[in-house]
């Protein structure tokens, strides 16, 4: 019974439903597709902004005393707004707003997300947000500069950039923010627990799903905690309470609070803060699996081990966050419990990063461009994972910690890796967003020119956090303990930054390109198993399949089975529909 | 293929760059060699996994590309191996972490014999208190701080009279004796931070936090902020000169305790009056400067201010630069006050007098736009205030009323490092790293227009 009223919702679309008009179809669109776009459009643009931002940092740190415009405050507007735009506005939308909504219906099978107006509203608030980010560049003081930690007491008080309006705006727009992430995680999260098509159970579910499935689970526990610091900020600076605000001094003057924790509003912050991290690499880890597994025409390796160890990372990145906090003045016992959790989260992270190269052993590796990608993920991601156990380990964060080697740490962990994931990402799903390539040639200089310039930037930036030199400085001055040499280091890692920065216009030329004039794909050009590929459609219409659902009868992973005559079976295609390899199939397979 | 030979080459370039980088830790000048070695343990146990890992994607790479007669091998799962690589993994990881909580454990845990010595951080310097003959450290409170009392001693509380009090960005300790740091800050997050000796920790205000260590080696050694602390932060240096147990003492024995600061005379106008009389020559009757004799305006500037700079004078750690004649001058002219009462004196009355707005006609008509200005002043207003009227805490004199042509000189002697370089100019190099942030004396012109603009009637800050 129930499976007949599945049935008569879902596989006899209404007409009625698909939009009419230009305005109902592109701008207050509720396809899940349109509003993906929307948000990796939007998500991309702020990107380039906080992209021009770090290459001034990098100008003034490479070349001081040669830029008039960024003065000591401009620098730590220029870092705060670099570091808030690239994690929450670039990287938190791109892979859940723009990824999560494209993907999630498509890959599970469904027509739309389950709330497709709430959906809708989720864009134009985060939209909102971005607009309220944005317009802090323009009131009096401009940003705040606070660090995109935002600590308090500081980040409110005069002596810190934009303490007066610039932050007041950045914690509107996180809060307005975390609304819009909300409206957008309830849907993703319902999508796949309400809306699999018959047959997708979740251990069939390709380990993309699995990643962003987890990622906004953990985003829906975590952005809260930001949300009340975010309020309580506001409180503080606006109304006078003392959440955060002990008594002290300002420049001088005694201020008017008393009792407050600053150590509070950190907890608060890397609560939210180290599931974040998370919140970016799941998705990226779920994108790369289906990657690597396709265009190696192989199976994932270890398929339950790598939602075991997505679910376990999940849990876990809830009780690592005061390793952020080792040297933070709080409890030092603490360090020994979050040592621990941090250094145990390491094992299942490792065994992700086994399995994928397990995934390439003995597979048949097409050298594609999103494979290119996908390597690059897994040489960056080895190397920011392991330096993150530097960092993990209490006592070796001493020396290194509020360095540049974290710098070099952060950046390699969840800014190249999931950046390298995206670019996969977007080179291998194109084709099913529009219908065409994006441009193969254009796509390996991307790659070469990203990958090698990124490291050339990256590696010795770990060695200027080894000698000791400071994080958030705006300049050196002369400090007896570093040498000439680092200056030399410190210009030639902003030269290779512009170089990078550069060739992401490459790539926006070639994705603008390819839109109109790319190579046209077919349905499904990467011979793929999972769902989206299986559209009757290229680019998917509104409703995405065609009169009935699919229904699934196998997981994501039929690459390369024995004895069958493709080299993959489509998740939606019956055993009784599978072609078997004839007599003459076999004999060429056995020569071989 | 191209891949896996750079993913090769990448490997063996990483490990390349790393024995041939000459930038590497300082040299360890305190007991903490056990953090190196966690250090080298985590190196080798991720170097390897790094080599290793990277080595066998490259090959998998060359060995298995793509082949149109060959096909994957189907093999879902492999329990075995998997068991195994989380087998391995798991000893590896607790092959790192055991050590190093033991070493966390140690850094902890003070020795009972430690001396303890207080960092007070506040935007953007450095103090120090020494808990004195007691050891015990007298009782502070934010509510405290004043001008006279910039630590906030509780002078009800007999532990606090005798704790020595350190106003200066330079801190001395005694070679291999174990120290307990506790740290305070008077305003926002700072981190009290030594390369050299491996140990850091925030400052957070409304609690004490603390570390330790046994400083090793006799040496200077760069103390630095390592918390945002803001628009100045990166200028938040001080020094840390290890001495032997005699010198240390010797240093200590120099330094006065908080009983003695509060005992201590405030100048007397009156002498300081008759005092002036010989420099009114060049400086003017009332203090309003010349510029005919490179003579600033001393009226109205504050009297911790002008002792400073005349003890700077007199222990040649300002003027010394052959670049700046009037600083030799005024180091000869500053021998004519024989001890640190009369310096008291002379600078008491001059903090006295009103400030005097310069004559149009020793002024040239002013060069830059006040307008711009106003815009680069935002950083210097942080320390000198909003007026330019100065302010004791940030250790920023009055600016306001000042000649024009004497901030510029000032400004670009800063620049040039005639000013602010001498080891004893303890806020001279955080004016050399400001300066720097005027780009060129179109910048300067400009932000001196706008500080001429500004009121010359303002109190001064004390």
């Amino acid at each position: 019974m129930t499976e007949m009223t599945h049935t008569a919702i879902a596989d006899q679309e209404d007409d009625s439903h698909h939009p009419k008009s230009f305005i109902s179809k592109y701008i207050w669109s509720q396809d899940h597709k349109v509003i993906a776009i929307q948000y990796s459009i939007t998500a991309i643009a702020v990107g380039l902004v906080a992209l021009v931002l770090s290459g001034m940092m990098r100008l003034q740190l490479g070349f001081p005393d040669q830029f008039s415009f960024i003065d000591p405050s401009a620098y730590l507007q220029f870092v705060t707004m670099h570091g808030m735009i690239m994690v929450i506005y670039l990287l938190t939308a791109l892979l859940l707003g723009g990824f999560g909504n494209y993907l999630i219906p498509l890959m599970v099978g469904t027509r739309d997300m389950v709330f497709p107006y709430l959906n809708m509203l989720s864009y134009w608030t985060y939209l909102l947000a971005v607009i309220v980010l944005m317009a802090s560049f323009f009131v009096a003081g401009g940003t705040t500069g606070a660090g995109w930690t935002l600590y308090p007491p500081q980040a409110i008080l005069e002596g810190t950039p934009g303490a007066d309006k610039g932050i007041i705006f950045m914690l509107v727009s996180l809060a307005i923010f975390i609304v819009a992430f909300t409206m957008g995680g309830l849907n993703y999260v319902t999508t796949v627990l309400q809306a699999r098509a018959k047959g997708m159970t979740l251990m069939r579910m390709p380990l993309t799903i699995w990643g962003i499935f987890i990622a906004t689970i953990l985003g829906l526990l975590a952005f809260p905690a930001l949300l009340v610091s975010a309020i309580m900020m506001i409180f503080d600076k606006l109304l006078g309470t003392s959440f955060f605000m002990p008594a002290i001094l300002s420049l001088g003057e005694a201020v008017d609070h008393s009792g407050g924790s600053p150590i509070l509003f950190q907890h608060l912050f890397w609560f939210f803060g180290h599931p974040e991290v998370y919140i970016v690499a799941l998705p990226a880890f779920g994108m790369v699996s289906d990657v690597l597994a396709t265009h190696a025409r192989k199976n994932i390796f270890g398929y339950r081990m790598m939602v075991w160890a997505i679910v376990a990372i999940g849990g876990l990145s809830f009780v690592v966050w005061a390793h952020h906090m080792y040297v933070s003045g709080m409890n030092p016992y603490f360090g020994f419990f979050f040592a621990t959790t941090t250094l145990i989260i390491a094992v299942p992270t490792a065994i992700k990063v086994y399995n994928w190269i397990l995934t390439l052993w003995r597979g048949n590796i097409h050298l594609t461009v999103p494979m290119l990608f996908a390597i690059g993920f897994i040489f960056t991601f080895t190397h920011g994972g392991l330096t993150g156990l530097m960092l993990g380990n209490v006592v070796v964060d001493l020396p290194l910690s509020d360095t540049y080697f974290v710098v070099a740490h952060f950046h390699m962990v969840m800014g190249v890796s999931p950046v390298m994931v995206l670019f996969a990402a977007i080179y291998h799903w194109f084709p099913k967003v529009t219908g065409r390539f994006l441009n193969t040639s254009l796509g390996k200089f991307h790659f070469w020119g990203t990958f090698l310039g990124t490291y050339a930037i990256y590696l010795p930036m770990h060695y200027l956090g080894f000698l000791g030199v400071p994080r958030r400085y705006y300049a050196m001055g002369n400090t007896d303990f570093i040498p000439e040499s680092a200056q030399a280091l410190n210009a030639s890692i902003t030269v290779s930054a512009i170089i990078v920065g550069v060739i992401q216009v490459v790539f926006v030329m070639n994705v603008i390109w390819s839109v109109f004039k790319g190579k046209k794909s077919g349905h499904n050009p990467w011979n793929a198993t999972t769902l989206e590929w299986q559209t009757e459609h290229t680019p998917p219409r509104h409703g995405n399949w065609g009169k009935n659902l699919p229904v699934v009868h196998r997981w994501a992973y039929d690459y390369s089975v024995p004895n069958v005559k493709e080299d993959f079976i489509p998740q939606n295609v019956a055993p009784e529909h599978v072609i078997m390899m004839d007599e003459q199939d076999k004999h060429n397979e056995e020569k071989t | 293929m191209t891949i896996a030979i750079i993913i090769i080459l990448l490997v063996i370039g990483s490990i390349i760059f790393h024995f041939v980088s000459p930038w590497w830790f300082t040299p360890l000048a305190s007991n903490w060699g056990s953090i190196d070695n966690t250090i080298n343990i985590t190196l080798w146990v991720t170097g390897i996994v790094f080599v290793l890992v990277n080595l066998f994607l490259a090959f998998a790479i060359i060995r298995y590309r793509h082949n149109k007669n060959r096909r994957a091998h189907y093999e879902p799962e492999n329990t075995k191996l998997e068991s195994i690589l989380t087998i391995i993994t798991t000893i590896g990881v607790a092959g790192m972490l055991i050590p190093g909580l033991f070493v966390w454990g140690e850094f902890i845990t003070v020795p009972e014999q430690a001396d303890e010595v207080e960092v007070v951080g506040q935007q953007w310097h450095w103090s120090y208190r020494f808990p004195g003959k007691d050891k015990k450290f007298g009782k502070v409170a934010t509510a405290l701080i004043s001008e006279k009392n910039p630590f906030g001693l509780d002078s009800n509380d007999p532990d606090s009279l005798d704790d020595v009090l350190i106003s200066s960005n330079e801190l001395h300790l005694p070679v291999d004796r174990p120290i307990k740091v506790t740290l305070r800050s008077k305003d926002v997050l700072h981190n009290f931070a030594v390369p050299q000796f491996r140990v850091k920790m925030d400052l957070v205000p409304g609690i004490i936090s603390y570390l330790w260590f046994t400083p090793t080696k006799i040496g200077r050694y760069e103390i630095l902020c390592e918390e945002l602390c803001g628009m100045a932060h990166f200028t938040m240096r001080g020094h840390v000169t290890v001495d032997s147990a005699i010198d240390h003492q010797k240093w200590l024995n120099n330094q006065k305790t908080f009983a003695q600061l509060q005992a201590a005379p405030l100048g007397d106008i009156d002498q300081g009056k008759k005092l002036f009389a010989a420099c009114a020559s060049c400086h003017g009757e009332n203090g309003e400067g010349n510029k005919t004799f490179n003579a600033p305006q001393l009226a109205g500037l504050s009297q911790w201010y002008l002792t400073r700079q005349l003890q700077y004078y007199q222990n040649k750690t300002r003027g010394d630069d052959d670049r700046n004649p009037s600083g030799q001058q005024m180091q000869a002219m500053s021998a004519l006050l024989p001890d640190e009462n009369t310096v008291k004196n002379v600078a008491a009355y001059l903090s006295s007098l009103p400030t005097i707005s310069p004559s149009p006609s020793d002024e040239k008509s002013p060069v830059g736009n006040a307008i711009k200005g106003k815009d680069l002043y935002t950083n210097c207003a942080y320390c000198h205030g909003k007026q330019g009227q100065g302010n004791y805490t940030t250790n920023a004199p009055k600016l306001a009323g000042q000649h024009s042509w004497y901030l510029k000189q000032q400004l670009l002697n800063y620049r040039q490092g005639i000013r602010g370089s001498n080891y004893h100019d303890l806020y001279g190099s955080q004016m050399q790293l400001m300066s720097k942030t005027l780009y060129d004396e179109q910048s300067i012109d400009d932000v001196i227009a706008y500080i001429t603009n500004l009121t010359a009637n303002v109190q001064s800050s004390q």
